[in-house]
């Protein structure tokens, strides 16, 4: 292991390292603690210019209904959630084909369609905007949840088929070959041998694409405008226009806001990190 | 047997991918693909999204030549990218803090990856308020130092720079998380091969780990540079491109021409979407080509 473990360094080291390990964590995380303890502050703080003492009443609860009561956040959330689950359906649907496709079958443009699909990751978001914008117009999805999760789905699609190819080709080929001397449909394939062995990168994927779609930005202001179809990025700009120096408000919208990825990460971490590090280590 | 049956079960490991294919191909051209290149095609015209499209061929390029907001953009973009690459030896550093096995690493670990599950427009406002020249911690800090105070987000000279520390800090997190799995695969032999050879710490670092940390660096360039030039979210949120322009992005330069109070010169904003999708064109490239290289050697 690299660097050396603490534990077979000398007393002092260890020591310095259990105390580094937490005071690095606090700097770290400073900013995110001082908007943490800025949404329980009541809003006479805030006036008083008292932000880094110690809070002089905690207003968890006035602060956090305050911003469900007074504001349209709810409602961007629930467009958040309509956005983001169907994106995640539908995106690794897709994929699942699209990679199965790519991994298993041996045809003169696989590569290439495999490349397009890679390199549609990268590209900038402002060279679809003007084109994507006027289709969604065409199609009467602009200014609704559907123009978001149609666009998601697409573009989500070629990151996942990366994932799912790669994915797939770790797979012992042997059994399709088995099953295809055993006659069996090539969809059956699919269905009963290989989707049963994909679990952890659907996983993966899940947690990746919600995440993603989640904390987009770009789109939701492109696509959509208002609180009806708005997710909650978005909306979380349009309010902090509204609230000026209402800082209590905004933290505690911020932390609302933040609150479902983190969630998810939290409870899926281990194929979080799969996902995000897919080719980081040589196989 | 019907003759379609017959073409089926004989040709069926050529048709089966294609239908396999099929949606996704379809719904990624349809958006993908396709408005690729209608952007080219409208960045020829002068139009305002709604009314007729004229054909001025190359002019809304050449008025780029011009355009000092399009240079100031361009400046700000290779900011971006430069101070962007700090993250990887950053986040290298921090995940080498981590790699330990101590008791309560794991939650440490998760902590220190945070930033990156929070949305963009979170961790600007974060860092709006971080800022802020009356109350902001920095501020706070500069002041109790005895220094004078800044305001980084109101001043021309520090505002880019700013913004690009807010964006370092998610992608910080995602090189250590890139660099914590890599080191997680170092092969433990050759470390000790190493220490009896009396290789340690830096010589130790440079020569025999980071070469097995190639392909995570290789992944942490490419999302870092991806990422640099595609920086929208924090200048939207923290700076709206000001003060007066002066923390634009191509991206969000873009934005502002095509689609905002400035008007809707949708050509004009598509002209700037080729030239930034050009230069990411490069990496995309170079990407590919390793990818490809890796395909042929398996």
């Amino acid at each position: 292991m690299f660097p050396t473990p603490v534990q077979q360094t000398s007393r002092p080291t260890r020591i310095a390292y259990q105390i580094a390990l937490p005071v690095a964590l606090v700097l770290w995380l400073l900013p995110l603690i001082g908007v943490a303890l800025t949404s329980i502050r009541p809003a006479a703080d805030i006036t008083a210019g008292n932000y880094w003492g110690w809070p002089s009443s905690f207003n968890l609860i006035e602060n956090y209904s305050a911003v469900f009561t007074n504001s349209p956040l709810a409602a961007y959330i629930l467009n958040s959630f309509k956005v983001t689950i169907p994106t995640v359906i539908g995106a690794i649907a897709l994929s699942s084909l699209t990679g199965f496709a790519l991994a298993i079958y041996k045809f003169r443009s696989n590569l290439l369609i495999f490349f397009l699909f890679v390199a549609g990751n990268f590209i900038p978001f402002q060279i679809l905007m003007v084109p994507v914008r006027d289709l969604s117009i065409q199609m009467g999805v602009y200014n609704s949840v559907w123009a978001l999760i149609f666009f998601h789905i697409a573009f989500q699609t070629g990151f996942c088929t990366l994932f799912m190819r790669n994915f797939i080709r770790t797979l012992p080929f042997e059994l399709i070959e088995a099953a295809r001397i055993e006659d069996v449909s090539e969809f059956k394939i699919f269905w009963h041998i290989v989707l049963p062995l994909m679990r952890p990168a659907l996983a993966a994927l899940a947690v990746l694409v919600f995440t993603f779609v989640w904390n987009d930005y770009f789109w939701a202001t492109v696509l959509t405008q208002g609180a009806h179809a708005q997710p909650v990025t978005a909306g979380l700009h349009a309010l902090n226009g509204e609230w000026i120096a209402a800082w209590h408000l905004v933290s505690a919208g911020s932390i609302v806001a933040a609150l479902p990825p983190v969630l998810m990460f939290f409870l899926m971490q281990k194929h979080f990190i799969a996902g995000l590090t897919l080719g980081a280590v040589k196989s | 047997m019907p003759s379609l049956v017959r073409v089926w079960k004989e040709n069926k490991l050529r048709i089966a991918p294609w239908l396999f294919l099929s949606p996704g191909i379809v719904v990624f051209s349809l958006y993908i693909l396709l408005p690729i290149f209608q952007s080219i095609g409208i960045s020829l015209f002068d139009w305002d999204g709604l009314g007729e499209k004229k054909f001025i061929a190359l002019a809304n390029y050449s008025e780029l030549l011009q355009d000092e907001a399009f240079f100031t953009s361009l400046k700000n973009n290779v900011t971006w990218l430069v101070l962007y690459l700090l993250a990887i030896p950053a986040g290298l550093f921090v995940a080498l803090f981590l790699n330990q096995t101590t008791r309560g690493i794991r939650i440490y670990k998760s902590l220190f990856f945070f930033p990156l599950v929070i949305s963009q427009v979170v961790v600007g406002l974060i860092f709006s308020w971080f800022y802020d020249p009356s109350f902001g911690l920095l501020n706070t800090i500069l002041a109790g130092l005895g220094l004078p105070t800044i305001a980084v987000l109101a001043d021309e000279r520090f505002v880019t720079y700013g913004v690009i520390v807010a964006g370092l800090w998610p992608q910080i997190a995602y090189c250590m998380i890139l660099y914590l799995t890599g080191l997680n695969a170092v092969n433990p032999e050759q470390i000790e091969a190493a220490r009896l050879d009396n290789a340690h710490g830096w010589r130790m670092l440079w020569f025999v780990i980071l070469p097995q940390l190639k392909p995570a660096t290789f992944i942490a360039i490419v999302v870092t540079v991806i990422g640099a030039l595609r920086s929208f979210d924090l200048i939207s949120v923290m700076t709206g491109g000001g003060p007066w322009g002066a923390s634009r992005v191509l991206a969000y330069y873009m934005y502002e021409q095509a689609f905002s109070e400035y008007g809707f010169r949708m050509g004009y904003g598509a002209a700037i979407a080729v030239v930034l999708f050009a230069i990411m064109l490069i990496y995309i490239s170079a990407f590919l080509f390793k990818m490809y290289r890796d395909e042929k050697g398996r």
